[in-house]
């Protein structure tokens, strides 16, 4: 199978409250950062993923409006919405652009980029409900924690963990954004102090969910077959899968099931030609601690109900069986919704290079990442390799 | 957000009557309704009213409320299975908390769900309380 795309540059800013900066700002910020990482190669296309800047930010059209501020007026500029998806659905929309075009024809310039801050928390909390379907949603008040609230609560009754072992989920992310010098929440935390923050729907707590964070991550791509000269460690795009799954998990027979996961995950590790066990390393979408560990069952990294076990057991930190969201996941990175698909691509890259620094995966040379919207509407399944 | 009234109007079967689909060819049922059958792939697909009657899967309590619903906070929404195999997310009410068990039956009744600004539409739709149980008087000697 052919190799769609390489990666020659990333750059991200830290996720965080941005209060300067404007969504555009932001996106600028990591595009520049990008683009100097790959020695500023002329560039084709630009593909932006955001999941809601008309309603946080009062701006729309962002992927020609970004063309423009980066002087790059003339280039394909493609805006792509799927929710807190949308940063690795862009990304995907990269590849197949460089896939059909080539070497030779400029490089393709991939954004994701969300500005979350500029309304309140129960806004926010109102915006999330817009990318799930919205006759099952709004009347019946439910909220994306209170949907995790309602899985974990089943999952406990199912397999029997209590919530203070599911969260050490939570606590492995925490470990891991302890070295990102991006990540919004770059300290440790215990699982107490997880248990001790505020409710926000029964039983998910507070320290259990992403943060409202502001962010932009990019990546710069070319033809596998030009990456050498143009970078001397590119990373590869080995597969690029997307898969569409039940909107409302209430809908799926098996409510414990990622069916968009299971579909992309499949169709990425046959059309790269690899094993599960030929990962070094995971970038799993954990809305929150269930999801998470949800996300390792359908990957087949546990049984189903066994999952928690494998992150009580500390399999899933850096140096063990299956390192997972080594550089800090949704809750200690952060989950900039449109931006998060895209910072995955970054942190993998910096795995894939050797440039993770205290948290680099010994021998990285193949990582899976995850992104998805909701809890499992679409997922995008990336899996990147060491250049040769 | 100034929406006008037929998003809402166009909504009263879903919400006031809990219409779903049934599958003209294999019987399976939906809610919300659907155009094409998932398990069988007909486009036969009839409306149907649901029972409005169903057991308790599991519930949380909101406490960080969408902006639109902030004035209820905090309130429960739990995951009900309707008698026709479906299952509907449904804010329930008339109780707290300490009343609800897993497995106890409910019952669909009509609420205000919330008001678009303060002079625009209100909005009205499903919600579920824990079935009322009663025993007409005279119901062994009647008809």
């Amino acid at each position: 199978m052919r190799e769609p795309a390489a990666i020659i540059g990333v750059g991200c800013t830290r996720v965080g409250e941005h209060w300067e900066s404007s969504v555009l700002d932001l996106a600028v910020e990591a595009c520049l950062r990008a683009l100097e990482d790959a020695g500023n190669p002329p560039v084709r296309a630009l593909y932006v993923g955001n999941a809601a800047s008309e309603i946080l930010n009062e701006q729309g059209n962002l992927a020609a409006l970004l063309a423009d501020v980066l002087a790059l007026e003339g280039v394909k500029a493609v805006e792509v919405r799927a929710g807190d998806a949308s940063g690795a659905l862009a990304f995907h929309q990269a590849c197949l652009d460089v896939a059909a075009h080539g070497p030779g024809e400029g490089a393709v310039l991939a954004c994701g980029v969300e500005k979350m801050t500029d309304v309140l928390a129960p806004e926010v909390e109102r915006v999330g409900m817009l990318f799930e379907d919205a006759r099952c949603t709004f009347h019946s008040g439910i909220t994306i924690p209170g949907l995790c609230a309602l899985l974990t609560r089943l999952y406990m009754d199912a397999f029997g963990p209590s919530y203070e072992d599911i969260v050490l989920f939570a606590v492995n992310d925490h470990r891991n954004a302890v070295n990102n010098p991006c990540a919004q929440y770059p300290f440790p935390i215990k699982p107490e102090t997880i248990m001790g923050s505020p409710i926000v729907a029964d039983p998910i707590r507070l320290f259990d969910t992403p943060g409202i964070g502001d962010g932009a991550a990019a990546a710069v791509l070319c033809a596998p077959e030009e990456a050498p000269k143009l970078s001397d460690t590119p990373v590869v795009v080995r597969a690029s899968e997307v898969a569409s799954g039940r909107m409302n998990f209430c809908e799926r027979e098996d409510m414990f099931s990622i069916g968009s996961l299971r579909a992309a995950a499949k169709r990425a590790l046959e059309a790269a030609g690899v094993s599960i066990k030929d990962v070094s390393f995971f970038e799993v979408h954990n809305t929150t601690s269930v999801v998470g560990i949800l996300a390792l069952e359908e990957l087949g990294l546990a049984e189903r109900g066994e999952g928690w076990r494998l992150v009580k057991e500390e399999r899933i930190a850096i140096g063990a069986d299956w390192p997972v969201n080594t550089m800090g996941g949704l809750k200690g990175r952060g989950h900039p919704w449109g931006a998060t698909g895209l910072y995955q691509i970054v942190e993998a890259t910096w795995q894939l290079r050797g440039e993770a620094g205290k948290n680099q995966v010994e021998g990285a040379q193949v990582g899976l990442t995850h992104n998805m919207s909701g809890l499992g509407s679409l997922s995008c399944v990336h899996i990147l390799a060491r250049g040769r | 957000m100034g929406m006008g009234v037929p998003r809402f109007w166009r909504e009263i079967p879903h919400k006031y009557r809990l219409m779903g689909s049934r599958c003209r060819r294999c019987g399976a049922v939906y809610h919300p309704r659907r155009p094409v059958c998932r398990r069988c792939g007909s486009r036969e697909l009839e409306d149907v009213p649901l029972s409005g009657r169903g057991r308790l899967l599991a519930f949380t309590v909101i406490r960080r409320a969408p902006s639109d619903l902030d004035e209820y906070k905090p309130y429960i929404v739990g995951l009900v299975e309707l008698e026709d195999g479906v299952r509907v997310l449904s804010q329930i009410v008339d109780c707290t908390p300490a009343d609800l068990k897993p497995g106890m039956e409910l019952e669909a009744t009509p609420r205000r769900i919330r008001a678009h600004g303060p002079a625009g539409v209100i909005e009205y739709g499903y919600k579920f309380r824990p079935a009322i149980k009663w025993e007409p008087e005279g119901a062994e000697e009647g008809s």
